[in-house]
């Protein structure tokens, strides 16, 4: 196999139990070279378990990994130098800057004098100002970005986050996704873990939905999108409305003062007909408009769960 | 083997030491150096160990190497649970290290820490009373040997423990009360028959009776005993922490 052909990523019945809790359970996953993946699921389904397990950082119990083709176990030294891994706990060192941390991760991947990428990143991640600050003293977000510095400085074609902007404020959040999609443009290949499903529906190609342990969902982002089970209607009328007709009452969402909300199935419901069943009920209608699911409607109605804390699969 | 991440590995290692050195180097030398003081000053002309050595002078080597194994095996130990409970460890889990690359920069970080306790406690030492050097090759030797074993020891602890308490245990349940029973303080051969039996067993025993034939050139064991003794120690941990670090034990379950 020639390496431009090679998955980036390749997890094959992959499962893992933490003494009563399955969780991974036979997980099936191919994230193609360049592509930008997104990888979503509750609290506690098993996201940062598998990404430990493709970091070598977890043995799984059967199963196995490979990261541009090379086994995280038997291969264990190209996979990880192929593999950029950004955790989703914020540690660090105490003991060193924000530059000697970047120099001794370089030094780890086997790279001398990498003070040039460095340069580069501290820049990148606007952390520039800061690279002579002992770890200590940075703020949570800054502690995140080094975090993510740190999972670049051997240019791994293949980069994944795992939750990296929690914690992080808006405009550093937007200059850090520029950085990562230029990434992507340069050829990388990005996993993305997230619970802000608007970065994740912006930013992927490609979503899998894992839930106590099994990927349920596995598919192009629009192809998910459309798996919505509708829209919204949202109808503001002139007046405050008291009663809804009898048979809207099940797909009301939403009513306060002027304002209602109906879910809309996209196969049985007729946006013309519910407006008559409203005019009919001596509603005036001022404006009408439809709201299509996004990323995270979609999300919720898979996993029946709104990003609330979920339990594993407990036996 | 990729010798710039296992250098770099080492270096690290060692600049973690460094940045505190008050607390990592001086202090402990000087611990030793009121061992010399107080002990020296209640037994001089007491006590004869080797015929011609004064008790301060005998001393001496038995405290270099007790502080040398002291700090050998807080150093690794002590740098590995640290990692562990501040969460680091995943940045020295996800580089591509073989197993042999990381246990010799840890060791090889230990051995520098131990050497540099114990050439402090020797050139204060001299400065109080002389100490003479019989074989400096057999000085060093044991010196590198003993801090390699006790570094190879705190790895073991150190994969090992979860908590600081549990390394602090090792170190007040096991290492102190073997290296005070070693011979530091007296000759063995002054020890009634079933603790000089006993003592035999004490591997830091051999560690100490070695050294100090390198400064005497008398020992209560004949030299190759304790080199033998000492190089199958070494050996033998070297094996156990690698067989630790190719099953990932503790460090890659979590
Ligand atoms: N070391 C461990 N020992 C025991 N159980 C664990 C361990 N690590 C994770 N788990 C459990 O495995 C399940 C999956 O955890 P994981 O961290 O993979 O979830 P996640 O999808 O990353 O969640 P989040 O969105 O909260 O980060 C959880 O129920 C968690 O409690
Ligand atoms: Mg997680």
């Amino acid at each position: 196999m020639t390496e431009s052909n090679t998955a980036a990523i390749s997890i094959n019945q992959v499962s893992k139990r933490f003494e009563d809790l399955q969780a991974l359970n036979g997980v099936n996953l191919t994230v193609r070279q360049g592509e930008f993946f997104g990888l979503l699921g509750p609290n506690g389904a098993g996201k940062s378990t598998l990404i430990n397990a493709l970091a070598g950082l977890l043995r799984v119990d059967s199963g196995t990994l490979e990261v541009m083709g090379h086994d995280v176990d038997k291969g264990y030294r190209q996979a990880r130098q192929k593999l950029g891994v950004v955790p989703q706990e914020i540690v660090m060192d105490p003991f060193f800057t924000v530059r000697e941390t970047l120099q001794f991760q370089s030094g780890y991947f086997g790279i001398r004098n990498n003070d040039v990428w460095i340069d580069e990143l501290l820049e990148q991640l606007n952390l520039a100002d800061k690279q002579d600050t002992n770890m200590r003293k940075l703020s949570g977000g800054m502690k995140r970005r080094v975090l993510i510095a740190q999972a670049l400085v051997h240019k791994p074609p293949v980069l994944v986050l795992d939750e990296p902007t929690a914690g992080v404020d808006v405009e550093l959040r937007q200059s850090m996704w520029r950085f990562v999609k230029r990434l992507h443009n340069e050829g990388h290949t990005i996993v993305l873990t997230t619970h802000y499903l608007e970065e994740a529906e912006e930013l992927c190609d490609r979503i899998a939905i894992i839930n106590h342990g099994q990927i349920i969902a596995l598919e192009d982002k629009d192809d998910l999108l459309a798996r919505g089970l509708g829209s919204k209607l949202v109808v503001r009328a002139t007046q405050g409305i008291s009663a809804v007709p009898g048979e809207l009452k099940d797909k009301v969402l939403k009513l306060e003062g002027r304002t209602l909300e109906l879910s809309l199935h996209k196969d049985q419901d007729s946006i013309m007909e519910i407006l008559d069943r409203l005019r009919a009920a001596a509603m005036t209608i001022d404006h009408v408009s439809v709201v299509n699911d996004s990323l995270e409607d979609v999300f919720v109605q898979m996993t029946g769960n709104s990003s609330a804390e979920s339990q594993g699969a407990r036996r | 083997m990729n010798w710039v991440a296992c250098y770099t590995l080492f270096r690290k290692e060692i600049s973690r030491f460094v940045k505190v050195w008050l607390q990592t180097v001086i202090a402990p030398v000087i611990t030793s150096m009121l061992y010399v003081l107080v002990f020296g000053h209640v037994l001089e002309g007491r006590v004869e160990v080797f015929a011609g050595v004064s008790y301060v002078a005998f001393l001496i080597p038995g405290l270099m190497m007790m502080t040398v194994i002291q700090n050998a095996f807080a150093n690794t130990s002590s740098s590995l649970i640290q990692s562990k409970v501040m969460g680091s460890l995943v940045f020295i889990m996800l580089p591509p290290f073989s197993h042999l690359e990381f246990f010799l920069a840890y060791v090889g970080a230990a051995i520098v820490r131990g050497l540099a306790v114990g050439v402090g406690v020797f050139l204060l030492a001299v400065l109080y009373v002389d100490v003479p050097v019989h074989n400096i090759f057999i000085v060093i030797l044991f010196a590198i040997l003993g801090s390699y074993v006790m570094g190879a020891l705190g790895m073991v602890a150190g994969i090992w423990a979860e908590k600081f308490d549990q390394i602090a245990a090792f170190q007040s349940f096991l290492i102190v009360p073997l290296t005070f029973l070693s011979g530091v303080f007296y000759s063995i051969s002054s020890l009634p028959p079933f603790w000089y039996a006993l003592t035999k067993w004490n591997p830091f025993f051999y560690m100490i009776d070695g050294f100090r034939y390198g400064f005497f050139g008398q020992s209560d064991q004949p030299v190759m005993t304790s080199f033998l003794a000492m190089s199958g120690a070494a050996i033998v941990l070297t094996l156990v922490v690698l067989s630790f670090l190719r099953s990932g034990y503790k460090l890659r379950d979590s």
